[in-house]
């Protein structure tokens, strides 16, 4: 762009060196730039990802579908629908659970408030964030891909408590048992979740 | 309406430092309520009887040692009341009540249908004292038990406010539900042989309904009214969140008390439906038909377009509209030019603003006054009754029935064919002994909550009684007494006549009836072969006159002679001469012989059906048209009274009314109908003016001789049971539940003559067919044989082709005794 034969100006020229001086100093300092696809890099333990629906240690499901996460969140991502455990189909302990679970990730603002209504610790978030699609129906989560993975020992719902005759064993013992998800929860803190059935 | 409102003796106190007069004998909560106090409660009701049972409503009165319950205080002159809001001690005193009830309340509101929504949640709330002292472990009950199919209870929820007992006893008058045991294991319940060491109810039934279960028509009104989660409903529970819900004023569309309703629905489905509040008409209170059946709109069968009969297959194949529409209007035109013409049948279940439609269609489209709503056995003389005596009338209303100095029934058992009249009239007996006569072959449990005298009275010797008995007369000779007669007087030669001439002769008001929310709707609007909308008679000119100058006619396009009557229609479809059929809700099982109008309905060459699921007349049908459910569009239905009972969509599908379909299907014809949206019936109605044509004159039947059963023979007495095989009340296996049981009901002296005794099966049958079922002997008319009409093994009209007052052969079963509680074969005479 610059013309040809005109020779540079005195001031041209220490302009260039000292701009070359800012890009050989970054040469000494620190990279921010990471490989992301590659290697991503990991985030803060407490960052707010992707949800995670958890279960009991003998593979129930905590979600009781109370609806209280879809109560408190403020961008109506979550839509629940109740029903009953049945003696022949359980899901969770005691007489509800979610027959439809859904997290709209269109809407979700991981604002975490959601966590704080759920009154069995079921929902809790994860730290993926890799949640980007080209496609609005996909951003629907559904219970299938919120609930955790199954764990050794745990046998997949439906089925009869394992861990107690009445629901009350499974929250009584809550603290000794702060849940078993893959990502959000620290699974080792968990001891002897193989032979809990 | 409080007696606030009417200055009688009053005097003058101080409620929290405001003055206020108030009538003598107000209770505080009251007087405290119009001032805009909220004091909390949970036992309080206005319709109930105070009771003071939850303690939660303290307040402090000056002079008083301890704070006093202001539901059950009432006021005196220079009280001084101070509610918490003013109060130390009533603050105090209403935190220690909440925390006691709290001691025995689960934390389990996240399970809790009642979440969102509770009294108890929000008072803790609200008035509550943030922390308990409580320490110890709860009380706990295996739960739910089921009170009925349909009402499940968790008793470490109650409160034992005895609001769900109270109404039982009160309002409904089945007091099945009652508190039990003392001190903290108090508890509500039904009657349960196991807790007072028997054994546990018979095996078979549903075994934790207790030995004598929750059998009410009103068992919903109880969930509803209950302050906390402990009474809940097996459909509605854990289906939603108040919050999630969309909440829509209605109008119930099954019967013609017309209560109001408020529906909640979440995307798109209708949730519950709860009892509005309308003190004129259903006061808080709704039945179990209204309140739970309302999933027939989803249920598998339901149309969504329409669909025309195709020529090379002969099935039924969907089409689109404007071909449908095309199919339907040749083959009405083509119908209508030939001399058979086409007949339209409406139904009973219709919107007043859909029937007007098909009346205006009728007359002006198709050119006939071949059109009848009545969908059930019927005759002339009702439709000169109607005409005569109903239409264009304002009858007596709730309010009057419940003033009046006495009521008679007719051809009418409420609390199966009109349960709000039956609570109103209940509410009367209660609080003023109304005085009830019925004519009725037994006394039913509903006319013994109602005291009610009950003239024995075979069917079809109702019109001997209505003209002949002095008791009825003087009954009805005091002022303000009303005469009530049901739609199943019709169904007795010269009963209906004789009714119109007693009220005359004795000054009574005079009110019909019907079953079916539509049908005093469809008169109104003309659905009858000889009365025009507004009651204006076919054959008056000036009616005619008036009417086509609304309509904007020429002279002489109305025909002046009176049309065909639903039976006649259908014996000219069976005949051949009728050249189509235009059929909106009717079912032929409805009708007096289901089997002949399902003949007639093969025999008629073109039909036509606005339907809303794939009915027995949409299978024989040549074009199907799909209209909306009730809860999919506007319009108004008319109560027995006259009363009109506007309501707006529920849903918004895009699903046509049959008022806009037929619209359509006129305009096809050349014809323009101005029914195409519900604003514009309205109007149309509205501007229709007051007719000055004489009316039709009432009816003058004699009544016939009653018929002389022969031996092994006795007449048919029947009626529908509120909870039934309705099409309304389609998949609701809960609210089926709670049906009563189908039994065959005979008088001392026929059971000792055939030799049977309760639970024993009895078959009666008629030349089309027979039902068995077993026998509850009752204290009933001789030669008389009761049949519920419509129930679970006692389908009288398809099976024995019979209406009230036939003749039936009554026999004993050859069969196994069987259970009052299961289910019986339709098959005649056969084992199960």
């Amino acid at each position: 762009m610059a013309e040809p034969k005109s020779a540079p100006s005195r001031s041209g020229l220490v302009d260039a060196v000292k701009g070359f001086g800012v890009t050989f100093s970054h040469l000494f300092r620190k990279q921010v730039t990471i490989d992301y696809p590659d290697k991503p890099e990991p985030t803060g333990p407490r960052y707010h990802g992707r949800h995670i629906l958890n279960r009991h240690p003998d593979g129930l499901e905590k979600c009781i579908g109370c609806e209280l996460c879809a109560w408190a969140c403020p961008a109506d991502a979550i839509y629940v629908e109740g029903a009953d455990n049945t003696e022949t189909a359980r899901y969770s302990p005691g007489e509800r659970y979610a027959s439809v679970y859904q997290i709209n990730y269109a809407r979700c603002i991981f604002c975490g408030l959601c966590l704080e209504a759920c009154p069995t610790r079921s929902l809790t978030m994860s730290n993926e964030y890799e949640l980007a699609s080209d496609d609005r129906r996909e951003l629907i989560f559904t219970k299938e891909e919120l609930l955790a993975p199954l764990l050794p020992g745990m046998e997949q719902p439906p089925h009869p408590m394992r861990l107690g005759e009445t629901e009350q064993d499974y929250y009584l013992d809550g603290l000794s048992n702060p849940g078993t998800s893959a990502g959000a929860e620290h699974v080792e803190t968990y001891p002897g979740s193989g032979d809990a059935a | 309406m409080t007696a606030l409102d009417t200055p009688t003796d009053e005097v003058t106190l101080t409620i929290d430092g405001v003055e206020v007069t108030a009538p003598k004998g107000a209770l505080i909560i009251r007087v405290a309520e119009k001032l805009g106090i909220e004091i909390p409660r949970f036992c309080d009701h206005p319709l109930l009887a105070p009771v003071g049972a939850c303690r939660q409503c303290l307040v402090d009165v000056e002079g008083q040692r301890k704070p006093i319950t202001s539901c059950t205080t009432p006021i005196a002159d220079g009280m001084v009341v101070r509610t918490h809001l003013t109060s130390e001690v009533a603050r105090k005193a209403q935190q220690g009540i909440m925390e006691f009830l709290l001691i025995n309340h689960p934390l389990d509101c996240p399970v809790c249908d009642k979440g969102g929504e509770c009294p108890l949640q929000n008072q803790a709330m609200s008035t509550g004292a943030a922390e308990s002292r409580f320490q110890d472990v709860k009380r706990t009950y295996p739960k739910p038990i089921n009170l009925s199919t349909q009402v499940l209870l968790d008793r470490e929820r109650c409160v034992q406010c005895a609001r769900c007992t109270r109404f039982s006893e009160e309002i409904a008058g089945d007091p099945f539900i009652e508190l039990m045991d003392r001190t903290s294991d108090e508890q509500v319940n039904v009657y349960r042989e196991e807790m007072f060491g028997g054994e546990p109810g018979p095996a078979g039934s549903h075994s934790d309904l207790g030995s004598e279960p929750l059998r009410s028509y009103f068992s919903g009104n109880t969930i509803q009214i209950c302050p906390v989660g402990a009474l809940t409903s097996a459909q509605y529970r854990f289906r939603s969140r108040p919050f999630d819900l969309v909440s829509t004023p209605s109008v119930c569309e099954h019967c013609a008390a017309g209560c109001a309703q408020r529906t909640d629905h979440r995307r798109g489905k209708v949730m519950r439906r709860l009892a509005g509040d309308d003190p004129a008409v259903n006061e808080e209170w709704d039945c179990d038909k209204g309140r739970f059946g309302f999933r027939y709109v989803t249920a598998f069968d339901r149309i969504t377009e329409p669909m025309v009969r195709d020529p090379q297959t002969g099935a039924l194949r969907a089409a689109a509209w404007s071909e449908a529409l095309a199919v339907a209007a040749e083959g009405l035109r083509r119908a209508r030019d030939s001399s058979g013409g086409v007949g339209v049948l409406t139904g009973g279940r219709l919107t007043v603003e859909d029937a007007y439609a098909y009346s205006k269609f009728a007359r002006i489209a198709l050119r006939t006054n071949d059109v009848d709503f009545r969908a059930r056995p019927l005759s002339t003389e009702e439709a000169d009754f109607l005409a005569a005596a109903v239409a264009g009338r304002q009858g007596p209303t709730y309010a009057e029935v419940e003033q009046a100095s006495a009521v008679v029934l007719a051809g009418l058992e409420p609390e199966e064919e009109c349960p709000i009249l039956f609570l109103r009239m209940r509410k009367a007996y209660r609080k003023r002994a109304l005085a009830v006569h019925a004519l009725a072959p037994f006394r039913t449990t509903g006319y013994e909550k109602l005291g009610a005298t009950v003239l024995p009275c075979a069917p079809g010797s109702e019109a001997t009684l209505l003209a002949g008995d002095a008791s009825l007369a003087a009954a009805l000779s005091q002022p303000g007494a009303v005469l009530v007669v049901g739609e199943r007087l019709g169904g007795a030669p010269g009963g209906l006549s004789a009714a119109v001439a007693l009220a005359e002769r004795t000054g009574a008001r005079l009110a019909w009836v019907p079953r079916r929310a539509g049908e005093r709707g469809a008169l109104e609007a003309g659905c009858l072969p000889h009365l025009l909308p507004g009651g204006r008679p076919v054959t008056e000119p000036r009616a005619r006159a008036e009417l086509a100058g609304a309509w904007g006619l020429e002279a002489g396009v109305l025909d002046s002679r009176p049309g065909r009557d639903t039976g006649a229609i259908l014996a000219a479809a069976t005949a051949g001469d009728l050249g189509a059929l235009v059929v909106a809700g009717v079912d032929p099982a409805d009708l007096s012989d289901a089997r002949a109008a399902e003949q007639a309905l093969d025999a008629v060459p073109f039909l036509v059906s606005l339907e809303l699921r794939n009915s027995a007349v949409a299978r024989r049908a040549d074009v199907v048209l799909p209209v909306a459910p009730t809860v999919e569009k506007a319009g108004s239905f008319l109560t027995w009274e006259g009363r009109l009972r506007p309501f707006e969509a529920v849903l918004a599908t895009g699903a046509m009314t049959d008022a806009r379909i037929l619209d359509a299907l006129a305009s096809q014809l050349g014809v323009q109908l101005n029914t195409r949206d519900v604003p514009a019936v309205r109007a149309e109605l509205a501007a229709l003016p007051a007719t000055d044509s004489p009316r039709h004159p009432p009816p003058q039947v004699a009544p016939a001789p009653p018929p002389v059963p022969a031996d092994g023979q006795a007449v048919l007495a029947t009626w529908h049971q509120l909870v039934d095989l309705g099409t309304l009340q389609d998949g609701d296996d809960e609210l089926a539940g709670t049906a009563r049981p189908s039994v065959v009901r005979l008088g001392k002296e026929l059971a000792t003559r055939l030799g049977v005794g309760d639970g024993d099966p009895v078959t009666v049958g008629t030349g089309t067919g027979a039902l068995t079922l077993p026998v509850e002997v009752v204290d009933m008319v001789d030669a008389v044989v009761w049949l519920p009409t419509n129930s679970p093994g006692a389908t009288v009209r398809r099976s024995l082709g019979a209406a009230a007052g036939a003749l039936v052969s009554v026999s004993v079963s050859v069969s196994v005794p069987v259970s009052a509680s299961v289910f019986v074969s339709v098959s005649p005479g056969g084992s199960r």
